[in-house]
């Protein structure tokens, strides 16, 4: 019964979503100032039926209703309650309820967070919001329906979640991920809004900040656990592998960071209209462009959804209606001549046109990589594959060359700056960089020439800031009334711009300095790999609740001292009878020790063994998180409050409007 | 008017691409070019993996197996190991193709993940793969005791591939090669 209250719910959330892209929009269209006040109501509406819909197939994972196929193929009555949760996403039809979900929470988070906005524009914004929920619900009940049964022939147990997603990093991965992808969705419907409307001026720029911000953090977040559980979970120390999925999740990340520079050169100063709203349009079409690929088959990966041809097609005339419309709206309404306003070339504009370029590059960059084999495929040249080296190529010179002009943005001015000037605040950052990526690589032997290259551009970033930082408080009483005075959004500036710079160090230190031994051990041998000793102590078998496991123990010792205790598995799951490497990690800021086992070699007891020393490898995931914690700051920003506390005025301004 | 002319642009771009998806949806990544299927698996002369000894094509043919294309550096290699040991058990003759690889890694490999193939020839410079029109790795072809390639699976090769495509044909060359 609970499954098709579920499927039902599903339904009345579908004809809600038809509902939101209608009316509101005619009464936009009319001026029909009911037609537009029902957009929130119908969002929230949206909302609770997804919400409702959503509960019941979570009930039916929890309660192990092995009738209903996405159950019976994905959980397992062993498997334990948290994911017997998570299992609902790790399959096709339920992965694509949570996107529901996740779009309606945005989209009822835009109707009821958004007093500011004058009615007209929160009706389009949620009208455009409300069609894009539309191609997604009907996507789930006319081709990927979650609450299918299997009756009769009710299967005894489930055939158990794959092994590799019972983790707690993927609890938390996909909504993490969804989250940013669909949160692009806002800043795609205000831009979409703005085109309808015809005025395409900074105010939409100011209202869809704050939403971009926060969508990009969440991306930022979802990418770094996607990496992060890689790391530990494939059980080789990768982190990061070019594949189409991962790809697919990267792609609107480097648009998103686009648009987030793009969008302030707008607000701020009336620039790069049309331009941003390209961006808005490309950033939420990159979301979906991977949703068509992970989901359609289209091109080979180790972690695609099982496929279906049925599926490609729906998504891709999606995908050509909401890409193809919003792109004629575009080439339609946008204003074709240059904004009037100049600046000149060494101003803070353009270096937030060089960010532009440079992120625009990049992801245009990966988009080929991904889309290469499947291109010359269509024109019957071959097949092809792209790996590393060709992302390595492009990706890694043009970072390089972006971070000089990053350092200098900060303290650029708006309009016109001079050279001059730049040269003379940023000689001492300039210099105390070098120093730092001539000597800190020094505490490393051997001397890397590319950490100290990461070193002193990551030490330019920071050194950079912290020369901003002190110039601003300067003139204040005190440091801390001087610190009070910087705004939430400059902070969160100055966090994400660390956290790149974290980030760069932490890839290109672990990458160069990562030393690696396989072998074979037994219990009672120990190996020195980089100053420590890895003592090989013994094996046992350990059980846990759905499989059964070797587990090897080490001790690590460094200087005579026992630093860790090392326990990785070899677990056979039961239900499925697969084989999975449980690496064990030793985590620290300079450094991991990671030891994954292999297989057991002759009847000595003897095992393969892979030991890592990774040095500086939470650099990188930490920065994702400083980079993500800044997008989250910027939202407390006064001018997105001040906006808020105004709300009535503006409502009634808003219907005035419409009036 | 120009200037409205080239907003556009993004339109035919993502035309273009959109067009390029629609085919892509006909073809199939992991389906075999036409040209090797039918035909003799190419002759070839290379150094058996980790020792001096060479193998030839005849070494490889005489009954229905499976030659798996694998490399240390290959992803998705890793994801399909666990079930080659599986077909290994299961009695399926596995014979690997060790593709533009290091022999020390490849080496260490077999002995940490274990070794279901029978042997491995060692491609390292990529000219069987060349020969066999290798597009990546993994890569599995089915050949009969004659030593014609009957199939080719591009991708991993998990219980579901072998049931519903593999292991049919694989059967069919079994029983036709007993009944000889």
């Amino acid at each position: 019964m609970i499954p098709e209250i579920g499927h039902f719910a599903l339904i009345i959330a579908l004809c809600l979503a038809l509902l939101l892209t209608g009316v509101p929009i005619w009464g936009a269209w009319r001026r029909n100032v009911a037609a537009m006040s029902l957009a929130p109501g119908l969002a929230v509406g949206m909302l609770v039926f997804v919400t409702i819909s959503f509960a019941c197939l979570a009930t039916a994972f929890l309660q192990d209703d092995f009738s209903v196929k996405v159950v019976a193929s994905n959980s397992n009555s062993l498997l334990p309650p948290i994911y017997k949760f998570s299992a609902l996403w790790g399959n096709h039809e339920g992965s694509l309820l949570l996107w529901a979900l996740i779009l309606s929470v945005w989209t009822a988070s835009v109707a009821m967070l958004s007093p500011q906005l004058p009615l007209l524009v929160l009706s389009r914004v949620l009208g455009v919001m409300g069609a894009v929920g539309v191609g997604f619900l009907s996507f789930s009940l006319l081709t990927s329906n979650p609450f299918e049964r299997l009756l009769p022939g009710i299967p005894a147990d489930g055939n158990d979640l794959n092994p590799l997603l019972q983790d707690p990093g993927l609890i938390i991965h996909p909504p993490l991920l969804y989250m940013g992808y669909v949160g692009f969705s806002v800043a795609f419907a205000f831009a979409i809004a703005a085109l309808l409307g015809g005025r395409l001026d900074a105010s939409w720029a100011r209202w869809s900040r704050p939403w971009t911000n926060v969508a990009w953090a969440f991306l930022s977040l979802g990418i770094m656990l996607g990496s992060w559980w890689a790391y530990y979970e494939l059980g080789w120390g990768g982190w990061w592998f070019w594949d189409p999925v991962e790809n697919a999740s990267f792609m609107p990340w480097l648009a998103g960071t686009a648009l987030l520079h793009s969008l302030a050169a707008t607000e701020k100063r009336g620039l790069f209209k049309s331009w941003t709203v390209l961006l808005a349009i490309f950033a939420f079409s990159l979301s979906l462009l991977g949703t068509f690929l992970v989901r359609s088959g289209v091109l080979t990966s180790v972690h695609a959804f099982a496929t279906d041809p049925a599926r490609g097609m729906f998504i891709l005339v999606f995908l050509a209606l909401v890409v193809g419309g919003s792109l004629t709206l575009y080439a339609l309404r946008a204003p074709a001549v240059s904004s009037r306003v100049s600046f000149d070339w060494i101003s803070r504009e353009s270096l937030l046109l060089v960010n532009n370029v440079a992120f625009l590059v990049a992801s245009l960059t990966v988009l080929f990589g991904t889309l290469f084999p499947l291109i010359m495929d269509a024109l019957g040249a071959g097949k092809y594959s792209v790996g590393p080296p060709y992302f390595n190529a492009v990706f890694v010179p043009l970072m390089a060359l972006l971070i000089p002009f990053m350092g200098i943005g900060p303290l650029s001015r708006w309009k016109r700056d001079s050279a001059a000037r730049w040269r003379s605040e940023l000689a001492i950052p300039a210099a105390a960089a070098l120093l730092c990526g001539l000597t800190l690589p020094l505490l490393h032997a051997p001397y890397n020439p590319w950490v100290a290259l990461a070193v002193l551009l990551g030490g330019w970033l920071v050194l950079g800031l912290a020369r901003d930082i002190w110039w601003r408080v300067r003139g204040a009483a005190s440091l801390r009334q001087g610190l009070r005075r910087l705004t939430p959004s400059y902070w969160g500036m100055v966090l994400a711009h660390v956290g790149f710079a974290a980030c760069v160090i932490g890839v290109v230190a672990t990458s160069q300095y990562s030393i690696e031994h396989d072998l074979k051990m037994g219990p009672g041998d120990s190996e020195a790999l980089s100053g420590y000793e890895f003592r090989f102590k013994e094996v046992a078998s350990v059980r846990g609740p759905n499989y059964v496991a070797d587990e090897a123990r080490f001790e690590v010792w460094q200087d005579g001292e026992r630093v860790a205790l090392l326990a990785p598995q070899k677990r056979r799951y039961l239900a499925s009878g697969q084989v999975m490497t449980e690496a064990a990690i030793d985590a620290g800021l300079f450094r991991d020790l990671y030891v994954a086992m292999g297989e057991p070699i002759g009847d000595r007891g003897d095992w393969a063994m892979r030991l890592h020393y990774k040095p500086m490898v939470r650099w990188m995931w930490l920065g994702a998180i400083f980079m993500a914690v800044g997008g989250f700051t910027t939202v407390f920003d006064r001018r997105y409050r001040r906006q808020r506390s105004g709300a009535r005025a503006a409502t009634a301004r808003g219907a005035q409007y419409a009036g | 008017m120009p200037a409205r002319l080239k907003l556009f642009l993004p339109l035919a771009l993502f035309a273009l691409l959109a067009l390029f998806l629609f085919r892509g949806l006909s073809l199939d990544p992991r389906e075999l070019p036409s040209a090797l299927i039918d035909r003799p698996l190419p002759e070839f002369s290379l150094p058996r993996l980790g020792e001096e000894q060479r193998v030839s094509r005849a070494d490889v043919t005489g009954r229905p197996a499976l030659l798996n294309v694998w490399a240390t550096w290959c992803v998705s290699c890793r994801v399909e190991h666990p079930f080659l040991r599986q077909l290994a058990e299961r009695g399926v003759p596995i014979y690997g193709v060790n593709y533009k690889d290091d022999d020390v890694a490849a080496q260490r490999w077999l002995d940490e993940l274990g070794d279901p193939y029978l042997l491995n020839i060692a491609d390292r410079q990529g000219s069987f793969g060349l020969d066999l029109g290798v597009y990546g790795a993994p890569e599995t072809y089915l050949v009969d005791a004659g030593g014609v390639i009957r199939y080719r699976h591009v991708g991993v090769v998990d219980e579901r591939v072998w049931q519903d495509t593999l292991q049919p044909l694989y059967e069919e060359l079994a029983a036709a090669e007993e009944s000889r």
